[in-house]
């Protein structure tokens, strides 16, 4: 019945200036008072989702269809993870503007190593990764060392890199993977086993569960408020319904992809090492307030490092997934808009450009929309690149727009 | 507990410090109060580690040490608050409170120990914070210092500097935080005050240090001091701007309005 756990002596509860909530209508307004404040989080892409969602379904109804949802998933992978290393260094208030570029290299050197030399995929694949983490030590001691700023250097980058593409490339300008090759098998035809994807959705949902229930329990033993278990058993129970109805759907067409379960499974291993670990929680300071990270005796140039190399290493990830999907590797790859569509979807997704505030998660669902968006025009028949970039603008500058004005409204009312 | 003799320090050609001496007892507010360029930062900053001295010894509970940076420097037992930048906006108080010292537990933050200890902080200097979880860009300016006095408590320190730490606050969140100051006191820890408000300092301090060009000027008890005696201290000598303005309102006065 109560808000929350009913004791007075909970060691946070006990100002009286505290607004306690109690019941689902204090816990539903609390929200509101949330968004009201500028404390967007998820919200205004979510609303998107469904927007563009119920938009071309009336245009045109097989855009939710589970074949086509399917595309999507798999289509966003790929360049989500791009994003994800990109949301890393937006939370550090700095830009990477090469992420395309760089995973076009990554991809390039694999291909080479595997058609070209005859290597294994598997040194390959190491190739490419370390071509990602050389690069992102190269942006760490520029920024680090010389003091370059984010923005000049992966500019350079951009320029840089796509060079170094043509050039890993050679003559032929295009290099196709062998379709029978295991890395191109499981990330463009196979899919997860039925039986597994809803075993994996149960086993989410009860792992959200129970690690709240586990901490609320350790709260109260420690003389402080616990959740209100209510609560808790209903967004569980909606996050389990949504996954396994979107499980169900999905599977009438192919399901969930082993390429779109490497996404979601990176996904939550970044939110976790930003939410739960001492490191995570120096990214966000050190993108709040450097100079207070550094007089609290954080080593700010290491948190820069492992965010450039992370960054770069991810951007390169990605290219190698990308490249898995489409089983070739070509002076396209990466530089048409594979920058723009990741920064924006990293923005789109809820991750500040001022730094110190966002998430893992606004990747994933900052990708959605885009992918959304673009497969969505593509069914309606709008076909040329040039109104999906101008789609595509027109949504990063909406999102930005957004995202300056959540920040006036935290600076007013007060919630960083 | 700790003490200074015959600190020195030199940037280019200009002496900031010159044969510089600083006593602070437990339980003891010392003040450190000076014109701008006296150099009272600079002394606050060798102490704290952030500038090596060039001469001079630093002994700390009988042993000399030689603090190379802030967070040397608290884990030595020399805690600091800075006057500005200290806090991350965009971070809840308890994660402002263990920045930099973190309480792990298997590789994990040890979230609840923390707002534990954050209540128990809080508490301990009776600090009115309504919620530990919320950012601070939530809090008003006193409540913000609090915190920031909080955080430099964290690692049980003995001695704790406040720079400045009344300079941008109104007149009730001045009171907390002077209320703050005599907590720490009660606790056993000492204290070195800077700043510019002799009222503030008259309220707290029981040792008033004033630095004049980068020298000891005067000393004195808080209760034997008036502010007269204390502005002339500062300032130098009775024959300057501040004296002759303060002898020609006398005069005025003795003549009487026309």
């Amino acid at each position: 019945m109560s808000g929350t756990v009913k004791d007075p002596t909970a060691a946070d509860l006990g100002d009286e200036r505290l607004v306690q909530q109690k019941g689902f209508a204090d816990a539903i307004r609390a929200s509101w008072r949330r968004i009201r404040g500028g404390d967007l989080g998820s919200v205004p892409v979510v609303v998107g989702l469904v927007v563009i969602s119920v938009v071309f379904y009336a245009m045109e109804p097989i855009f939710l269809s589970s074949r086509n949802l399917v595309s999507i998933t798999q289509f966003a992978a790929p360049v989500g993870v791009i994003a994800l290393g990109v949301v890393l260094v937006l939370l550090l208030g700095e830009i990477d503007l090469s992420i395309g570029s760089v995973s076009g290299v990554g991809a390039a050197v694999m291909a080479v190593l595997v058609v070209h030399q005859s290597q294994s995929m598997v040194l390959g694949l190491i190739a490419g990764i370390a071509c990602g983490v050389a690069i992102g030590l190269l942006y760490a001691f520029l920024f680090v060392r010389l003091g370059v700023p984010s923005f000049v250097f992966t500019l350079a980058g951009l320029m840089g890199f796509e060079g170094v593409l043509y050039l890993v490339l050679g003559k032929d300008g295009t290099i196709n993977l062998p379709d029978g090759n295991v890395f191109v098998r499981y990330m463009r035809y196979e899919y997860l086993p039925e039986p597994i994807a809803y075993l994996l959705v149960v086993l989410i949902s009860a792992g959200y569960v129970t690690s709240r229930l586990l901490a609320s329990r350790k709260r109260i033993a420690a003389g402080l408020s616990g959740v209100w278990v209510p609560g808790l058993l209903i967004k569980g129970g909606l996050l389990l319904l949504g996954l396994l109805f979107a499980t169900y759907y999905l599977y009438i067409d192919r399901g969930w992809g082993y390429l779109w379960a490497f996404f979601v499974l990176l996904v939550m291993v970044m939110n976790f090492a930003l939410v739960r670990t001492a490191w995570g929680r120096h990214v966000f300071a050190v993108g709040g307030n450097e100079e207070a990270a550094r007089r609290a005796g954080i080593k700010v140039t290491r948190i820069y490092v492992s965010v450039f190399v992370l960054c770069s290493t991810l951007a390169a990830i990605g290219g190698l997934l990308a490249a898995a999907q489409i089983t070739s590797v070509s002076q396209s790859s990466g530089t048409d808009d594979t920058n723009l569509t990741a920064i924006a979807a990293a923005v789109i997704g809820g991750t500040s450009l001022f730094g110190g505030r966002g998430s893992a998660w606004s990747a994933l669902l900052g990708i959605l929309v885009l992918k959304s968006i673009q497969s969505g025009l593509n069914i309606v028949g709008v076909d040329s690149s040039s109104v999906r970039l101008i789609v595509t603008g027109g949504v990063l500058l909406l999102a930005v727009s957004v995202d300056s004005v959540a920040r006036r409204a935290r600076a007013s009312s007060g919630r960083g | 507990m700790l003490s200074l003799t015959g600190v020195t320090k030199r940037f280019g050609a200009v002496q900031a410090l010159s044969d510089v001496a600083l006593d602070v007892r437990a339980g003891e507010v010392v003040a450190l109060v000076g014109d701008n360029g006296a150099g009272k930062s600079t002394l606050v900053k060798i102490i704290s580690g952030v500038y090596q001295p060039d001469g001079g010894t630093l002994v700390f509970d009988g042993a000399e040490i030689h603090p190379d940076g802030p967070a040397d420097a608290k884990r030595v037992g020399i805690a600091t608050v800075f006057q500005d930048l200290s806090l991350c906006d965009n971070l809840d108080v308890v994660a402002n409170l263990f920045l930099g010292q973190e309480r792990r537990g298997a590789g994990v933050l040890d979230e609840v120990g923390m707002e534990k200890e954050a209540w128990r902080l809080l508490r301990s200097l009776s600090a009115k914070i309504p919620s530990v979880r919320i950012p601070i860009a939530a809090l008003s300016g006193g409540q913000r210092q609090t915190v920031a006095i909080a955080r430099s408590l964290v690692g049980q320190p003995k001695i704790v500097i406040l720079d400045e730490p009344t300079a941008a606050l109104g007149v009730a969140q001045t009171a907390e935080v002077l209320n703050l100051i005599e907590r720490l006191r009660a606790q056993g820890l000492g204290v070195i005050l800077v700043s510019h408000n002799m009222a503030d300092v008259q309220a707290v301090a029981d040792r008033i240090v004033v630095m004049r060009l980068g020298r000891n000027a005067a000393e004195f008890r808080v209760e034997e001091a008036t502010t007269e005696e204390l502005v002339a201290a500062i300032t130098g000598a009775s024959d300057n701007v501040v004296a002759s303005r303060t002898a020609r309102r006398d005069q005025s006065r003795t003549e009487g309005p026309r």
